[in-house]
């Protein structure tokens, strides 16, 4: 594995990247029409705000729960899938998950897998390795299978092509399908993905499929879709692979209504969406469709990480619903690319770091401006400013002084640390201050007129000539 | 306000006023206002000689320790039992909700830091809930937007307040903008470290203001102001506007001049 | 600066034995989270929101959130639901359509449309014998639901032996027979009242529209992989 075409360091670029976005006015202006969009959908499927923050507050405690007891509930979904003739495999990383993945293929010798949209087949790149291994992995959510053909990632975990139009859609069907016309029609478009599609299902002799809950309790799998690509891709071929992070197990299929409502409201503000797909055993005798096998891959991946922490933790509660992204606005004006992380936005800002440290991080929990929109609309109320607050201040520490993460210290730099001892030094000893605010005050024309990216869109910031406590003293 | 004028805490006789170094610094105008109106409703304002800044520029930064040692300055400053106004939503936020957390460590700051926390109101919150006060309009009629800050809005929850005192006041319409909820783009450091999604936003947020065609925009917060104010002023120069096509105060200053002044 | 041999901090190369099970397990239980959560009773949450509505009225929620997500409902009772069936075969124009001759109500279908125009096809054999024609042939299927849902206007099926998995999914139109007096209100009540967590099917299923997507501009677009039309016969009592 020492090439991997697609490797993520989201840092180095981010810059570059978000610029180019925000110049873009065309893609201001899709962007934020899709947000708002989005916006107004969830707004509508939650008119009743008591309802909300009950059912938000239940969500927590059962995501709570689940992660409280994680170690024996993915213990008793092992016991209790295995009973009910699912294999179940554990990955500590994307390579061992790969290989689980490639290993099941070749022991069926199959070559053609369809993909049910799964963001952590993402996460481990694994279209690299099954292209590397022979095996054609073809995604065939609308979405994804949109970006496949033009060889990009997903810029949203719930909408994956939401970056592009329906022009761009039209323009690379007609040059990636053979004997397709160019058409904008969405109907029309999306009846050519489907006929292209039905034929690999048709083919296919594996499935790939994430999960949005397992259930431990009854050793289920559920998904949740709307296009019935998840269910063909876990019902044609033969074998059905799952994967899912350790993190999404809940104790009690009671926990599933609550988080199923969240999930589609908060997401697409559905009420619900088209299918709900609950999957507890393989083919049994008698029954005449369905995989012969079924294997489900539980992985880690750094989500041990802040498992380790108790206000880390809370990071793993997320249902990966998207409306951190979609209420975000710096989402909204750099898009998901810009991140150049699998999971974008502000869930991807808080998650990242520990799937792929800090040093490929150190960028993203600080390109939030702290509005709090996140956290507002969570629907497990993650306290998402609160865990990037918490991030910066483990990327700024010098190395060693803070916990115990992968990168921690990576953005440790003895000027900045020395300008903030130095404010600290003025701003905890109010004669320091009271001399340093008299000077700023006094000597106010001294103010540069250019002051780094402030003044890029912004007229200088000038101390005003005299201090409210100033003020305050020539009234007595 | 019915409903508020009977969960009401007692009005006290005395506040302390916390005017945050923004306010000191940049805006002693609003800061002033803020103190001419508490004193013409009978309250005494102290204001504590020895107070800088609540810190939050360096815990938002990730320079906790630093954070705690500007704090832990400000923990001492409030003696007696009076409650702490701040003319800021973000730095009434910060005391309100992180002071508790950041002192964590210490029992004895902690308690300090609740006994200090549970005193905090922000400027609006404190002359809607807590006094009630009832505001005569002598102006003439005229269009306003009101920004409100986000801390304001989703950590101090007090996002109705500012547009209560608005609407009391007969001759002023307020203007609705589009993304009224949206971040100006201020976030602290966060303008200085990603200079070009802040700045993207804070456009944004400046075309929504004057689209309402509002003669000035009002906030609680004088964080959003610079932001705002200084984007709306950089447009007007690029543009060769002599005169300003946002201008904007601190709402203490506006509800001080639509009401008569300081009598 | 990304580790080759793990895109993931803290758990490469560390080869301390054990299996990948035993150190996620190991590094999970080191945490020592745990027992400060009592398990949450979602029935807290559902129990006082229960609306006193009559059978009446909680069918009325239940096709009204149906049509509003784009399936056609009928009102039918035993007695005249075969002939609504084949009138929508004949409005639709379809020439087949796949049934469980061994159910009860696929052999009623069956009977009732004998002599028509529409050929009857059972899904009588494993899927690996006839997936070709299941795709490219097959241009309707008729299902029983075993229940639905009034609040998200959604239908429950337990598919089995009769009614396999891929016909409620491939065949362009899906028609399906619920019995009105199986409508929950809500999800949780659904699995509680039946207690499904004694023991669940290979698969159990909502569906709750024809298949559809808004992957392409938001724009909302139906036939997406699945049935592109949903059609509920919704029996009555007579």
């Amino acid at each position: 594995m020492s090439e991997k075409p697609l490797h993520f360091m989201p840092t180095e670029g981010f810059r570059e990247r978000s610029k180019a976005v925000v110049e873009n006015e065309f893609l201001q202006k899709s962007f934020r029409a899709a947000m708002d969009f989005l916006m107004t959908k969830r707004a509508a499927q939650f008119p009743d705000a008591d309802e909300l923050e009950s059912l938000r507050r239940l969500g927590e405690r059962i995501r709570q729960n689940s992660l409280d007891k994680l170690p024996a509930l993915l213990t008793q979904l092992e016991t209790n899938l295995t009973r009910n003739g699912i294999h179940v495999h554990w990955a500590e990383n994307a390579d061992q998950a790969n290989a689980i993945i490639l290993d099941i293929c070749k022991k069926h010798g199959a070559k053609r897998m369809v993909k049910g949209k799964s963001m952590v087949s993402e996460e481990i790149e694994f279209n690299h390795a099954a292209e590397a291994a022979g095996v054609e992995a073809i995604e065939t959510d609308m979405g994804e299978y949109i970006l496949q053909l033009a060889g990009e990632k997903p810029s949203h975990i719930i909408m994956p092509a939401i970056h592009k139009t329906k022009q761009q859609i039209a323009k690379l069907f007609a040059e990636q399908i053979p004997g397709v016309a160019y058409t904008e029609d969405v109907d029309a478009l999306i009846q050519i993905g489907r006929t292209v599609l039905r034929q690999k299902f048709l083919e296919a002799d594996i499935g790939l499929s994430g999960v949005n809950f397992a259930v431990a309790e009854t050793g289920t799998l559920c998904l949740v879709e709307n296009e019935g690509n998840g269910r063909l891709s876990t019902t044609a071929p033969r074998v059905h692979v799952a994967i899912t992070g350790i993190e999404k197990v809940v104790e009690k299929l009671e926990h599933v209504p609550p988080l199923f409502s969240l999930l589609t409201r908060s997401a697409t503000g559905q009420a619900v969406t088209t299918y709900f797909n609950m999957i507890s055993k393989p083919r049994q005798p008698g029954e005449k469709d369905g995989p012969e096998e079924v294997h489900l891959v539980l992985l880690d991946n750094g989500r041990t990480q802040p498992y380790a922490d108790e206000e880390l933790r809370k990071t793993l509660q997320c249902i990966r619903c998207g409306a951190c992204m979609n209420h975000c606005p710096v989402y909204t004006h750099i898009g998901g690319h810009a991140y150049g992380t699998t999971y974008p936005g502000p869930i991807g800002e808080i998650i990242s770091p520990h799937l792929m440290g800090l040093e490929a991080t150190a960028t993203l929990p600080s390109a939030s401006s702290l509005c709090g929109a996140c956290g507002e609309v969570c629907p497990v109320k993650i306290p998402i400013p609160d865990l990037l607050v918490r991030l910066r201040s483990e990327i700024n520490s010098k190395p060693g002084s803070g916990s115990p993460l992968q990168g921690q210290g990576a953005g440790y730099s003895r000027l900045m640390t020395a300008v903030w001892r130095g404010w600290a030094a003025i701003y905890a000893n109010p004669a320091f201050y009271r001399l340093y605010s008299w000077l700023v005050s006094r000597f106010n024309w001294l103010t540069p007129a250019g002051q780094g990216g402030w003044t890029s869109v912004r007229t200088p910031l000038r101390p005003a000539p005299k201090r409210l406590r100033d003020l305050l003293a020539e009234r007595e | 306000m019915t409903e508020a004028a009977t969960c009401r805490p007692p009005r006290p006789q005395a506040v302390y006023f916390f005017a945050t170094c923004v306010v000191d610094q940049f805006f002693p105008g609003a800061g002033l206002d803020a103190i001419r109106l508490l004193e013409r409703e009978g309250i005494t304002v102290h204001f504590p000689e020895n107070q800088t800044c609540c810190g939050q520029p360096a815990y938002t930064s990730g320079f906790h320790d630093e954070a705690r040692r500007v704090a832990r300055a400000q923990l001492e400053l409030f003696p007696e039992p009076w409650p702490i106004v701040v003319p800021s939503g973000s730095c009434a936020g910060m005391m309100k909700h992180h002071y508790p957390a950041l002192f964590a460590a210490d029992p004895a700051l902690t308690a300090k830091a609740v006994a200090v926390s549970a005193r905090v109101y922000e400027f609006t919150e404190f002359l809607v809930t807590v006094l009630g006060i009832t505001l005569e309009d002598r102006g003439g009629p005229t269009k306003v937007v009101l920004h409100t800050s986000c801390s304001a809005r989703r950590e101090m929850g007090v996002h109705l307040t500012g547009r209560a005192l608005l609407g009391q006041l007969n001759q002023v319409s307020v203007a609705q903008q589009e993304h009224e909820a949206e971040c100006c783009g201020f976030g602290g450091t966060f303008s200085v470290k990603h200079p070009e999604i802040s700045g993207a936003m804070v456009q944004d947020k400046v075309n929504a203001l004057r689209a309402t065609g509002a003669e000035r925009v009002v906030s609680a917060d004088c964080g959003c102001l610079m932001n705002i104010l200084g984007h709306a002023a950089w447009k007007d120069r690029q543009e060769g506007r002599t005169r300003p096509s946002l201008p904007g105060e601190h709402i203490a200053t506006f509800l001080l001049k639509r009401t008569g002044g300081a009598q | 600066m990304r580790r080759t041999d793990s895109p993931h901090p803290g758990v490469a190369s560390r080869p301390d034995g054990g299996s990948a099970r035993d150190r996620i397990l190991a590094r999970l239980k080191a945490a020592q989270a745990g027992g400060r959560y009592p398990t949450p009773a979602a029935g807290e949450w559902y129990g006082p929101r229960d609306r006193n509505e009559s059978p009446a009225e909680r069918a009325r929620r239940f096709q009204a959130n149906m049509e509003a997500a784009r399936a056609e409902v009928y009102r039918v009772n035993d007695g005249n639901w075969v002939e609504k069936l084949r009138e929508i075969l004949a409005a639709k124009g379809l020439t087949n359509l796949l049934l469980a001759p061994a159910t009860p109500h696929g052999r009623l279908a069956r009977q009732g449309l004998t002599g028509g125009a529409v050929a009857c096809l059972a899904y009588d054999r494993p899927i690996e014998a006839w997936k070709p024609a299941l795709f490219n042939d097959v241009q309707a299927s008729l299902t029983a639901a075993r229940g639905a849902i009034a609040e998200t206007g959604s239908l429950i099926l337990w598919p089995d032996a009769d009614e396999p998995r891929l016909m409620s999914l491939v065949p362009p139109v899906h028609i399906v027979l619920v019995d009105a007096g199986t409508i929950h209100a809500t999800f949780f009540d659904a699995l509680q009242a039946e207690n499904w967590a004694a023991g669940l099917p290979t698969n159990a299923l909502l569906i709750s529209s024809p298949s559809k997507t808004a992957d392409i501009q938001q724009t909302l677009a139906y036939g997406a992989h699945g049935p592109k039309e949903l059609v509920v016969l919704l029996k009555e009592v007579a």
